[in-house]
């Protein structure tokens, strides 16, 4: 008996599950917007891609769960599973026809439930598709499960590199025409998404490479190694070189828009790179992390705004000023919470950004800072009379200061005061009775922080060219929480992976920034869940938090 | 033998000092303001009066949410940012039922049996999405290291919050009014009182007194005590911690649910983000009477809302400050902040004081 179940109980139960997540992910709307958007030109748009995904990755996880693993056994629980998952859709799209669902969820619409999900075929017809589509995706998972694990890395990676590129398209399309023939960009793109000639070129390409990095890639790191130390320096400072020319002449080549989009991610990362000192390396949560950010932002403009105080000073000028109040302000904060740990420190730094920000925006302090109306007119930097007004030239001003920070987080991290930030964050009693200073140390952590984010405020104060209080909300600090956590926390590399995966992927891509948060919020829980170490994590955090389970209290 | 008072000279730091200073500072502060809006007379006593009972209205509502909170730290040691988004989803769901009503004209032939199931509907929603969150997001994670569950914590709060958001809207949707609950009833000469607020304070005391109770009384409520007092060594004793651990959040998620209710009853209007403020300021409530006490919690709700309401009349308007009421929320995060800092143990609680890292 047990063993004529196991035909089709991994399959329903986690179908079950899934079709609640698909059914949750129509109702939010997310397919029908992501239908907007091509991938394969009037072939497959992102929202369908996004629906069959979701098909393909509930059938994968039944497959996987399947036990016991026999090929027959597989394929039948994914077929079950797909089955499911249709049914489901079914029910859904019968109890839209009957009932007016729409005067609750406000995306179950006519074109959703009897076009979209049914992948354009009306009517019953239509239920009929989706149920043979449902056992098709299953009975393609069940196969594809079974195939070696080389083949399956290969179709998927290539897969999501052409996917990945028919949704970049505005990205890649302005990197083509700048700097390639325009041969290149009409074989691979339309106006609105890949040509099929171009996603399977990129498919074939991509899978062309890890096939040849799989069979010469062993080769090639044993090479590297095997080479004398100062050859090996040499090829990484070449490697540098380039990379620090690529990153000078980006804005050319990549048009107003990315050099714009590259503007932001840039704030973002001088911010998390401020945050990441006080989390990554001194493990004290700050969620008001946005206090000090618009304190060097409000410094700046009434420095150099002639509204308010009148004093029309230039930006350079602002700058000490910010950096010196953002870092008094972030010793001040860090006063009263020093006894504090974890949930508590976290909630109370949250309330003191949320204090600071109505205070800013309140009518009792407007006479000093403008209340809901902001201060305008902030000066843009200028250096002999050349002023820097696109975000082409806001852009260098941001790479110098995250060399800048970049370059302090780097050194901080290995010396003294890393390391009793380290142990500080490792267990706070043991580093006070190995003779740390906690007191001191924490406020260097949070003043140091404070003043990077102070730096970013000026940054953003000038390039916005008028503040206002809205845009500093508890948000942004959960923003920049988040591209930490998601990158790694304390890894500078993952900070700046985070800061461009959750900042520049919606910026690129408008229709997420409807979802951005329930992206971010689902990213999350499910990193924390499987890799709380982050996405390019630092060797440290990631044996801290593994730990647990190599001593077997997991 | 060094004296108590020697001993204490010594553990003084140069940062008590600080917060000392910062302390009388803000009292103060607090007590000038006081005289001069009473010196002032801005104020009549019926107006006092109805800011105190506003007052108790809200601290009502952060009492019922506090327990959630409260009980959740308990028996996780952990926050529940997630809280206030179970708090959101009882009335938000709870609303089309009250539509539906009010639509079909049955909120007027029957009020009561509306109200009743509307109450119905939004806790069971809110206790369903508490136990799910407990079990989706927290369980696996019961183990990590501190940061971990407070970074799904949040995560799950978002989630939740945006996908109400993707779900039903952006927009304000506006609770029908029950006729049984407008207008006032006179107490004695020129002293009136919302019908509103009685039904609030008194539908709040009531699940509060019932939650209680079970807390105390059952072989339930006392599995949960004895969790959250030792985890190991009432798993030891037999308790079920899996199923305790349930439970509380259960009960949680019930009782934020009514409170949702009765929010929604008072300011007439849902939305997706209703409950991150009232999620934060039940918090304070919860730590300002003691986290992990229950009495605590609904202390601190009523203290909460007492000087939420009170305060911006009270303490600042004495010093002209103009419109004090937009820092009503100020006020709020500066006793959550005041009380972290200054007596984290809370008025009445002192188990769990320190928290270990």
């Amino acid at each position: 008996m047990e063993q004529i179940r196991a035909i089709w109980r991994y399959g329903i139960k986690v179908g079950i599950v899934g079709s609640i997540v698909l059914v949750l992910m129509a109702l939010i709307g997310m397919i029908e917007v992501f239908t907007q958007r091509q991938v394969i030109a009037d072939i497959i748009s992102m929202g369908h891609t996004l629906y069959l995904a979701a098909g393909l990755f509930i059938c994968y996880m039944a497959a996987r769960r399947t036990t016991p693993a026999k090929p027959l056994w597989i394929i039948s629980n994914s077929i079950f599973a797909g089955l499911t998952t249709a049914v489901f859709l079914v029910l859904l799209i019968i109890l839209g026809r009957n009932v007016n669902l729409r005067l609750m969820f406000i995306n179950a619409s006519d074109l959703l439930l009897n076009n979209l999900l049914t992948f354009g075929v009306q009517g019953n017809n239509g239920l009929r598709l989706l149920l043979i589509a449902g056992m098709a995706t299953g009975l393609f998972t069940g196969f594809f499960y079974l195939l070696p694990k080389i083949v399956r890395t290969v179709i998927l990676w290539s897969l999501a590199g052409s996917v990945f590129a028919g949704v970049l398209q505005e990205l890649i399309r302005p990197i083509l025409s700048n700097n390639f023939p325009d041969v290149i960009s009409e074989w691979l793109l339309t106006s609105d998404g890949l040509t099929m000639k171009g996603a399977l070129s990129i498919f074939i390409f991509i899978a062309l490479v890890i096939i040849s990095w799989s069979i010469k890639g062993e080769g090639i790191r044993q090479g590297w190694q095997g080479l004398p130390k100062k050859q090996q320096s040499t090829w990484r400072t070449i490697g540098t070189i380039i990379l620090l020319a690529v990153i000078l002449i980006a804005p050319w080549r990549l048009g107003l828009f990315m050099s714009e989009v590259l503007t932001i991610v840039g704030l973002y990362v001088l911010l998390g790179l401020g945050l990441n000192i006080v989390v990554g390396y001194a493990g004290l949560l700050d969620l008001g992390y946005v206090a000090f950010f618009a304190i060097g932002a409000y410094v700046t403009a009434l420095i150099t705004s002639p509204e308010i105080m009148n004093l029309n000073w230039s930006l350079w000028a602002a700058i000490p000023f910010a950096l010196f109040f953002g870092i008094l302000a972030g010793v001040l904060l860090g006063v009263p919470v020093l006894k504090m740990r974890g949930d508590y420190l976290a909630i109370a730094t949250m309330g003191f950004g949320e204090i600071i920000r109505l205070l800013v925006l309140s009518d009792a302090l407007r006479p000093f800072l403008g209340g809901s109306q902001g201060i305008g007119k902030i000066a843009k930097p200028q250096v002999l009379g050349f002023v820097f007004k696109g975000p082409q030239e806001i852009y260098y001003l941001i790479i110098a200061g995250c060399l800048l920070v970049i370059f302090v987080s780097w050194r901080l991290k290995d010396s003294r005061i890393g390391r009793a930030w380290k142990a500080m964050r490792e267990d706070e009693d043991v580093a006070q009775a190995m003779g740390i200073n906690l007191v001191s140390n924490k406020l260097l952590a949070f003043g140091t922080g404070a003043g990077f984010a102070a730096l970013s405020g000026v940054i953003f104060g000038s390039k916005i060219g008028s503040i206002y209080p809205h845009s500093f909300n508890i948000m942004v600090s959960i923003n920049i929480v988040c591209l930490i956590i998601f990158g790694g926390i304390g890894s500078i590399p993952g900070v700046i992976v985070g800061a461009a995966a959750l900042i520049g992927l919606p910026e690129l891509l408008r229709e997420f920034a409807e979802y951005r948060f329930l992206v971010y919020g689902i990213a999350l829980v499910v990193m924390m869940l499987i890799r709380p170490e982050g996405l390019w994590p630092e060797e440290a955090h990631k044996r801290e938090l593994h730990e647990g389970k190599a001593n077997g209290t997991k | 033998m060094p004296t108590k008072f020697q001993r204490w000279k010594e553990s003084i730091t140069a940062t008590d000092i600080v917060m000392w200073f910062i302390g009388s500072a803000l009292l103060v502060f607090i007590i000038l303001g006081s005289i001069l809006t009473l010196r002032a007379g801005r104020y009549t006593p019926v107006q006092w009066f109805d800011f105190v009972i506003y007052g108790l209205a809200q601290g009502s509502i952060y009492a019922l949410v506090a327990m959630g909170y409260t009980l959740v730290y308990g028996v996780l040691r952990m926050i529940n940012f997630a809280h206030s988004e179970v708090f959101m989803s009882g009335p938000f769901t709870a609303y089309y039922v009250a539509a539906y009503f009010s639509r079909s004209s049955l909120l007027e032939s029957h009020p009561f049996i509306c109200l009743i199931i509307v109450f119905i509907v939004s806790m069971t929603v809110s206790t369903l999405i508490a136990f799910l969150l407990e079990r989706i997001a927290y369980r696996p994670l019961r183990n990590a290291p501190r940061l971990i569950p407070l970074i799904t914590a949040i995560g799950a709060s978002f989630t939740l919050m945006y996908l109400f958001r993707g779900l039903f809207g952006t927009g304000f949707q506006a609770y029908p009014v029950w006729a049984i609950f407008t207008g006032k009833w006179v107490l004695f000469k020129g002293l009136e009182i919302g019908k509103i607020q009685v039904f609030v304070i008194f539908a709040a005391a009531l699940v509060m007194i019932t939650l209680y109770l079970f807390i105390q009384r059952t072989r339930t409520g006392k599995a949960v005590r004895s969790v959250s007092e030792d985890k190991e060594a009432a798993s030891l004793m037999g308790v079920d911690i899996d199923k305790t651990i349930s439970v509380t959040f259960i009960i949680g998620g019930a009782a934020a649910g009514a409170a949702g209710v009765l929010y929604a009853l008072v300011f007439k209007q849902v939305f997706f983000m209703m409950g991150f403020i009232p999620g934060i300021k039940a918090f304070t409530a919860a730590v300002l009477g003691g986290i992990g006490n229950i009495p605590g919690a609904m202390l601190g709700g009523l203290l909460l809302g007492l000087l939420e309401s009170l305060g911006p009349s009270l303490f600042l308007d004495g010093y002209n400050i103009a419109a004090p009421y937009q820092l009503k929320d100020a006020i709020a995060f500066l006793v959550l902040v005041l009380v972290l800092i200054f007596r984290p143990t809370g008025l009445l609680g002192e188990r769990l004081a320190i928290k270990k890292a």
